[in-house]
Formats: structure tokens, C-alpha cells, sequence
């Protein structure tokens, strides 16, 4: 800063300080929770330290499931969670890096149509349009399916605009250099537009793998087969059953399951995370 | 902006477009085009027959007094998220912004609340504030304070608040720090020169400099708010109690699947889709301005 003022200094430390311990707070509280027996989550107040169970019930979850509603292994959700990530983040990244290359380095009739068709998707949010939007995954025979849990998430404004803005911004003399050298179109992508666009396709990865991950109104309407429950939406189920106590502990180690992952992305993947967030708003 | 060099083939741009179209024409335009033409007709109870009505779903709903109720919690909902949200993460920002040593650290136990899915936030805060074993709940007793969101409206409304936020708050976070990273330090320092406070230089430039990224975090918070909250409510308090959360997104889907009006939540999904679209132009001309400058 520009002056010295040490009472500022510590007076910001505090204040940054706690507000990352209130930020922390609930996810200490319920990680607390999945290292205690479900006696001792029974009885208020709850301890604040960690126990003594967090193994036995951590092997509980993942291999046997916690069982309200039928038992769903967590290792099975967070399976099925892993593949509808990776499939939102990767399908979402193919179909719109090519659609961005075919609005960019081609000139055809229909061009600017197609553009706008685009565009207009990011207008559309699932949860407005979610009753139709079931009825036509539903007449597709998609329900109960990876297809139907991946596929009609991938179409992707947001994604072709930034790879749009990225292939406008690559310098004319590759291409020609390309088209000197006799190289046809999809060589040209390959071996010069997909090599330059890592750095925007692992931005676009982070947020879209965590988009995928945290999905849970498009599951839980099309998923009615324990095989393909996804983690989150299975954690919020459980958290609703109407009668009886859940086992809080239980419950809270299936909770702390289903953030692990996208947590760990971001605090690993940080740079790419804050490019792609900030890149997707352009 | 356009290419000056392309290449020339009949075919292959649209084999390049074609899964993206298709996946948009089957998944977007169909839909949406079955909810605006399901939004004018009334199906018969029985199944098979419906009738065309123009717009008698929509006049139902502007006289139906839940809808407006719906109506009215969202605005508060979105006004309350967007409000606290922004006021506590610019103030993290500009804390933040302040220290040089171990930035790098607190901005990374900031951030990562954005990759917790609505849902699971949910669960969290329930777990926090559920009226037997949270511990929150507990310590309000403690001071006298009686809470108990699965009975009061307002306080599961409250709860609705702070579990949206939190899950919100790296993300304007991270566009204000951003936005005050990008303000030239010589300005700061020729107000200090001039003798100008912490303060005031706060209120006097770097507020007004921060401020289109402040309206810019405005529209996106109530996009937010409105739409993205779904899982925040339904693994909370399902709308309840009463119909004291029944945010509108909340109401499409509960009408829909729920109550079996097909027409009604139609008539509403046309309704937000209008929404949306009007928030998403507010965005986007502010974007171009943004650009421009």
C-alpha cells in the first residue's frame, strides 16, 4: 500500500481472517460430524472437535451406501458423478471448440443464423424450461441413461463465444503459413488452433467440470434407477428423508464426499479456475 | 470482427457446427417452443384433449394470489441475496487488496466455497441451523434466541439467504479483487500525496473506479438468485414452510411435476424465459459498454 499504517495492516488480517474462518465454519462443522458415532450427533450440543470414527465411517458410506431410501454405495454415485462430469466438461469443450472454428475460419451461407442459434441458448437456464425439456429427453427414450444425463447439458454459448474470441485473436500469417504449406483445414486445427488453445481449454475444463458435478435438479428428475444417482443429488435426498433422524454422521461423510472433488479442482487447478471464470463473462 | 484469411469448403463448416446445432435445436428450441405453445392451451384433467384458450393461463396467474406471493418473495430473495453478498465480499476484497503478505494464501481459503454444489450448501446450513442437534441453533438458545426454520417462514427465508450467499461469495469476491487490482496505483497515491485518508480515498476513487464491476456483479447476483438457487431451496426447505420460500423458479418446477399443471407452469416458464432474456440484454449492453471505453 501506499503508507504505512500498521493498525490498517492488522485490522485488514483480522477481518480477512475471519471471515475465511466463517467461510470455513459450516465445512469444519460437518466434517467434525463425519468423524463421530451417530450417538453422539444425537444429542445437542454436538461436539466441535473431531472423533474417533472417521475411518469406519467413511468405509461405511462409500462401500454399503447409507440406507433411507434404498442403499446406493457412495463409491457408485460418486462414479456416476465423475462420468457426467467429465462428460458435461469434455462434450462441452468438443462441440463448441469445432462450432467456434467453423464460425471463425469458414465463410458459408447460414453463418451468422447459426451464430445467433448459439447465442440465444445462453439465455435458457434447465430450471426455466426444466417441464418441456423433460418431456423431450423423456420421448427420446433418454431417461435413465448417461446420454440423457450428459447430452442436453453440453450446448454451450458461453464456450464457443470464448474460443470464438481466442481463434479471432490468432494472428492471420499461421493460416496462410498453413495454406502455403498445402495443409487442409482440419490439419490446421489440429496441429496449430487445439495446441494454442490449452490454456483456455483447461480454464473452460475447471468451471465446466465443476458446472457438471454440481448438477442436481436435471438428475434428480430423469435418474429414478439407484445405478445412475449422482452424489449430490443423493446427499440432499438423504438429508430429506420426512421420518425418522438421519444419521447425521453418516449423512455429513456423504456430504463432505460430494465436495471433495470439485473442491480439490479448484484449489489445485486455482490459475486456470480464475481464468475461467473471469474469461467466461467476457 | 472477422477473419481476413479463411479456408473454402462447401461441407465441412457444417459437419464442424452440426452437434452443437443439433443438440440446441433438440434440447433448447423444441422445449422452449412446447412450453410457449403448452402455455396457451388448458389440457383436459382426464389426459388426451386440450383446449386453446390464448392467453387464459397467464390471466390465471397475474389474479392467482400464491403467484404473486411467489412473485414477491423472489424479489426480496434476490434484493437480500445480491445486497448482503456484495456488501460482505467487497468488503473481503478491499481487506484482502490491503495485505501483501500471505494474499496468495487467504485468497485461496476464499475461493473455493464456488466449487460446493447449491444442494450440498444446502445440507450444510441445515445441518448448522436444524432446531434439534445444529450447533448454530444451539448457541441462539443459549442467548435466547428461539430458531427454528422448518416452522418460521421468516427465518427459513433467512437461512435460504445466507446459504445462497456463501455459496456466491468467492465468486463476486474474486471480480471485485479483480477490479481493485486494476485500479492504478498512482492514483491512489497522488490522493495520498494530497492528504487524502484510507477512507477517503476509498469513498472518493476507488468506489466510484470499482463501481461497473459492482453493477456488473448486480445483474449477476439476481440472474443468481432468481435462477441458480434451486438446489439451495429444495434441499433446504422445499419451498416451506407454507409458501414462505417458494421462490419462482421453485413454483415452475413444484406446479409442474408436482401439482401436474402443465399449462400454469408453462404460462411461468415463458414468463421467467422473458426474465431472463431482459436480464441477460441489461448484461451484455453494459459489457459492450464496458468494452468500448
Amino acid at each position: 500500500m501506499v503508507e504505512n499504517r500498521p493498525f490498517l495492516t492488522l485490522l485488514s488480517h483480522l477481518v480477512v481472517l475471519i471471515g475465511v474462518i466463517i467461510i470455513a465454519f459450516p465445512v469444519w462443522m460437518t466434517f467434525v460430524a463425519s468423524t463421530h458415532s451417530q450417538q453422539t450427533m444425537l444429542q445437542s450440543p454436538i461436539p466441535v472437535l473431531p472423533g474417533p470414527h472417521l475411518i469406519e465411517n467413511y468405509t461405511k458410506v462409500l462401500t454399503e451406501g447409507y440406507g433411507r431410501i434404498g442403499n446406493t454405495p457412495v463409491l457408485m454415485t460418486l462414479t456416476n458423478s465423475m462420468i457426467m462430469a467429465l462428460g458435461v466438461a469434455l462434450g462441452k469443450i468438443a462441440i463448441s471448440i469445432t462450432s467456434a472454428f467453423a464460425i471463425v475460419y469458414f465463410r458459408f451461407p447460414g453463418r451468422m443464423y447459426f451464430f445467433w442459434a448459439i447465442f440465444v441458448t445462453l439465455m435458457l437456464p434447465v430450471e426455466v424450461r426444466i417441464v418441456p425439456t423433460y418431456g423431450v429427453v423423456a420421448s427420446l427414450g433418454m431417461l435413465d441413461s448417461y446420454y440423457g444425463l450428459i447430452i442436453p447439458l453440453i450446448a454451450s454459448a458461453t464456450a464457443t463465444f470464448l474460443f470464438r474470441q481466442f481463434f479471432l485473436s490468432v494472428p492471420d500469417e499461421l493460416t496462410e503459413a498453413a495454406r502455403v504449406d498445402g495443409a487442409s483445414p482440419m490439419r490446421f486445427f489440429w496441429d496449430i488452433l487445439l495446441p494454442m488453445s490449452r490454456t483456455s481449454i483447461a480454464a473452460l475444463f475447471v468451471i465446466q467440470f465443476i458446472y457438471g458435478w454440481n448438477q442436481y435438479l436435471w438428475p434428480l428428475l430423469i435418474t429414478t434407477k439407484e445405478s445412475y444417482y449422482t452424489v449430490v443429488m443423493t446427499v440432499s435426498r438423504q438429508a430429506n428423508v420426512v421420518d425418522g433422524v438421519p444419521s447425521w454422521n453418516l449423512l455429513m461423510a456423504m456430504a463432505m464426499l460430494a465436495m471433495l472433488p470439485p473442491v480439490l479442482v479448484v484449489v489445485f487447478m486455482q490459475r486456470q479456475f480464475v481464468r475461467g471464470l473471469v474469461e467466461t463473462e467476457k | 470482427m472477422e477473419k481476413r484469411v479463411t479456408f473454402n469448403e462447401r461441407w465441412l463448416p457444417y459437419l464442424l457446427l452440426g452437434p452443437q446445432i443439433i443438440i440446441t435445436l433438440v434440447f433448447f428450441f423444441w422445449p422452449s417452443g412446447q412450453a410457449i405453445y403448452q402455455s396457451v392451451l388448458i389440457e383436459d384433467v382426464f389426459g388426451g384433449n386440450s383446449k386453446f384458450v390464448w392467453f387464459e393461463n397467464f390471466a390465471q396467474l397475474f389474479r392467482d394470489n400464491s403467484y404473486a406471493h411467489s412473485a414477491q418473495i423472489t424479489v426480496v430473495f434476490s434484493f437480500l441475496v445480491a445486497a448482503i453478498g456484495l456488501g460482505i465480499s467487497l468488503l473481503l476484497a478491499v481487506m484482502a487488496d490491503r495485505i501483501i503478505r500471505g494474499a496468495t494464501a487467504y485468497k485461496t481459503f476464499l475461493i473455493w466455497p464456488y466449487a460446493v454444489a447449491p444442494a450440498v450448501a444446502g445440507v450444510l446450513w441445515g445441518f448448522l441451523f436444524n432446531p434439534s442437534v445444529g450447533i448454530i441453533a444451539w448457541m441462539l438458545q443459549g442467548i435466547g434466541i428461539e430458531f427454528n426454520y422448518v416452522i418460521n417462514g421468516n427465518q427459513a427465508l433467512l437461512l435460504v439467504v445466507i446459504a445462497a450467499v456463501w455459496n456466491q461469495i468467492s465468486y463476486n469476491f474474486l471480480f471485485f479483487l479483480a477490479g481493485l487490482q486494476s485500479i492504478p496505483k498512482s492514483l491512489i497515491e497522488a490522493a495520498a500525496i494530497d492528504g487524502a485518508g484510507p477512507g477517503r480515498r476509498f469513498w472518493d476513487i476507488i468506489f466510484p473506479l470499482l463501481s461497473p464491476v459492482g453493477f456488473f456483479l448486480l445483474v449477476v447476483n439476481i440472474i443468481y438468485a432468481f435462477f441458480g438457487t434451486f438446489g439451495v431451496v429444495d434441499s433446504l426447505t422445499k419451498g416451506g414452510p407454507g409458501k414462505s420460500t417458494e421462490i419462482l423458479v421453485f413454483k415452475v418446477f413444484n406446479d409442474g411435476f408436482r401439482g401436474q399443471d402443465l399449462g400454469g407452469s408453462s404460462a411461468q416458464s415463458v414468463i421467467l424465459m422473458v426474465v431472463v432474456i431482459a436480464l441477460t440484454v441489461v448484461q451484455f449492453r453494459f459489457i459492450e459498454r464496458r468494452v468500448h471505453y
